[in-house]
């Protein structure tokens, strides 16, 4: 009697999962296997898809040298978003935790705002301002004499960069954000009080404290520049291509999908490698300060 | 000459006054407490001899000089803060060396005061935790190491014993005051436990809303309280025709003020009694010394010294 009633209060949390369980099973789950057997079909330009089990693809991705530049430079572009956005937004989120009431929440809204934008149109904007040699972010650079001549932006990893930099940063400027909620101003007050000026303040106190916000932003920031598509897609073209626009290409110009699948996979598995190794190791070095 | 002297210090919010007027001369070497109900103005009084908050009037000295032309950074002050404040990402021995790095001290003598600090607060097995490995009562000892070590001239406590239980109170306190003693710090206490601030201070500032109602040592001012505020605030009262009478001073008497025990608690070392009489009920504490004493409902008779 009693070990029936606690065999069904025991059931009750797994049966108010499962329609949530079934939606993620669904929508996540299986488009995710089906992607990974696909990888291990074969195709041919006139037979199109075969379902038969061959390690084709996976070979040539892992033999090919260019698959192996598309996923260095994929990784190369991810590492250098994630420098700029902590060097960019880390001061950034410090900067508007000091402002005044009025003016942190009409900020916030600035430095938020582009989220509310569609990603493409924010690209776009980047492309308008990159084009060609007279574009305006070159004609500023070179008035204000920081270029001698126009610099490639369109097409080039550069661009790249600094257009998923801007995309990405309120996700790092969000993370470091929280982080700076936590401090305690009194803290500070503290380190003031011990004979410590404004700048080691900053680099001995609120810096080491808000690090955990730092990286877990970078994080974040590397997975979403990593598997970005529109930004690399509209700055990079069909010239400068990373992991997702060149399985794109795959799946939708050369229609070898069974090779775009297994670049898909592949760059999942790398960034899930990558995510998870870090922040276990950022977890490890923290878990004694922080908890 | 006084050491460190208030001069009508003020401190106004908009429209709120947090402290009005205050004025007081600490001596070298004084153990000073600010006492008052939650919201009296301490801490903002606290923090304006500390510099972080700027008063709206009058002035503070330190040996006849203006301390707030003086930088926070540079006043040479030791304080505890209310929340201990200590830097999380730093160990204990990190945490207690800051203030002599920041002064420039070598690495080996600022090992060697950190090590002597850390003996004198009994931490020193703990010197490589970080804060949130160590119980409350060992943060609050490293929060007065690190203030301690760098020798200031004034100490500066905000309620550094209100989050420990009872007995690690008391034994801190009792630190507290052996560690001023001997290293002769003038110390300013902050806190809200009058017991507290009678058990450690040579002088008391009896502080309601934002101005100090009376100042004192402790013996005089809870003998003497100056305004019925001090008398209530300082222990138990009893106001018998317009005149306050500590309930300790009551004693049952064969003659005297006709009244009936209402209540009786023992509380271990004494009993704590409430008596109904023609001058209302009145509490009465006598010593718990094994004899017999009056029970609840029973007929008695109050007398008392005339101070
Ligand atoms: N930054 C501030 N802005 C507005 N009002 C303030 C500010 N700081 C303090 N006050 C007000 O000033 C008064 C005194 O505050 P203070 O912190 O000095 O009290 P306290 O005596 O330390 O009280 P407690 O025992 O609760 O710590 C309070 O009424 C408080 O609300
Ligand atoms: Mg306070």
């Amino acid at each position: 009697m009693s070990s029936l009633a606690s065999l069904r209060v025991a059931k009750a949390p797994y049966l108010l999962t499962l329609p949530a369980l079934l939606l993620f099973a669904g929508v996540v789950i299986a488009p995710l296997v089906m992607t990974v057997l696909l990888s291990f079909h074969d195709w041919g330009q006139y037979k199109g898809i075969e379902p038969v089990f061959v390690l084709k693809n996976w070979h040539e991705v892992f033999t090919d040298s260019y698959f192996l530049e598309m996923f260095w430079r994929t990784f190369r572009v991810a590492f250098f978003v994630t420098l700029l956005t902590a060097l960019f937004g880390a001061p950034e989120a410090y900067i508007l935790n000091r402002m005044k009431s009025p003016w942190r929440g009409l900020f916030l809204l600035v430095v938020l705002g582009p989220l509310l934008l569609s990603v493409v149109a924010r690209t776009l904007g980047w492309a308008l301002l990159f084009g060609g040699n007279s574009g305006l972010v070159n004609k500023a650079l070179m008035s204000m004499g920081l270029a001698s001549a126009p610099v490639p932006f369109m097409f080039t990893e550069t661009g790249v960069i600094v257009a998923l930099a801007h995309v990405l940063m309120p996700y790092m400027v969000l993370a470091v954000w929280a982080a700076l909620q936590r401090l305690d101003p009194q803290v500070e007050n503290a380190a003031v009080a011990l004979g410590a000026g404004p700048f080691t303040v900053l680099r001995r106190i609120v810096l080491p404290q808000v690090m955990p916000g730092i990286l877990s932003g970078a994080i974040i920031v590397f997975a979403l520049a990593a598997s970005a598509f529109a930004t690399p897609a509209i700055i990079g073209g069909r010239r400068l291509k990373v992991a997702s626009t060149l399985a794109y290409d795959e799946f939708l110009n050369t229609l070898n999908w069974p090779l775009g699948a297994a670049v898909a996979v592949l760059l999942l598995v790398a960034l899930v490698a990558i995510v998870v190794g870090s922040s276990r190791l950022v977890e490890r070095r923290y878990a004694q300060v922080f908890g | 000459m006084t050491f460190l002297a208030l001069e009508g210090l003020g401190k106004r919010f908009g429209s709120h006054v947090a402290v009005d007027g205050l004025t007081l001369g600490v001596e070298k070497g004084e153990f000073v407490s600010l006492l008052g109900p939650s919201g009296c103005g301490k801490t903002t009084t606290l923090q304006m001899i500390a510099g972080f908050v700027e008063p709206s009037a009058g002035a503070i000295r330190l040996e006849g000089r203006d301390l707030l032309a003086v930088k926070p950074a540079k006043r040479g002050l030791g304080i505890v803060f209310q929340s201990y404040a200590l830097f999380p990402h730093m160990t204990v021995a990190e945490n207690v060396a800051f203030g002599l790095e920041m002064q420039g001290v070598a690495a080996d003598e600022r090992r060697r005061r950190v090590g002597e600090t850390l003996e004198l607060v009994g931490l020193a097995a703990f010197s490589g935790r970080f804060p949130r490995q160590l119980s409350g009562g060992q943060q609050q000892r490293v929060a007065l190491a690190r203030a301690l070590v760098i020798r200031p001239r004034i100490l500066l406590l905000d309620e550094p014993l209100s989050n420990l239980d009872a007995k690690l109170r008391e034994e801190m306190q009792i630190e507290l005051r052996q560690i001023q003693r001997t290293l002769g710090t003038t110390t300013i206490l902050v806190t809200h436990d009058q017991a507290e601030a009678m058990a450690l201070s040579d002088r008391l500032v009896v502080m309601n809303q934002g101005r100090a109602e009376q100042v004192g040592p402790p013996h005089v001012v809870y003998e003497r309280p100056a305004t019925p505020f001090v008398a209530s605030f300082l222990g138990r009262t009893n106001l018998v025709a317009g005149e306050t009478v500590r309930p300790e001073k009551i004693v049952f008497a064969a003659t005297g003020l006709a009244g009936k025990v209402r209540t009786r608690i023992f509380q271990g070392n004494h009993w704590l009694y409430q008596v109904e009489t023609a001058s209302g009920l009145l509490t009465v504490i006598r010593q718990n010394s094994g004899e017999a004493m009056p029970g609840e409902g029973e007929q008695v008779h109050l007398a008392w010294g005339k101070a």
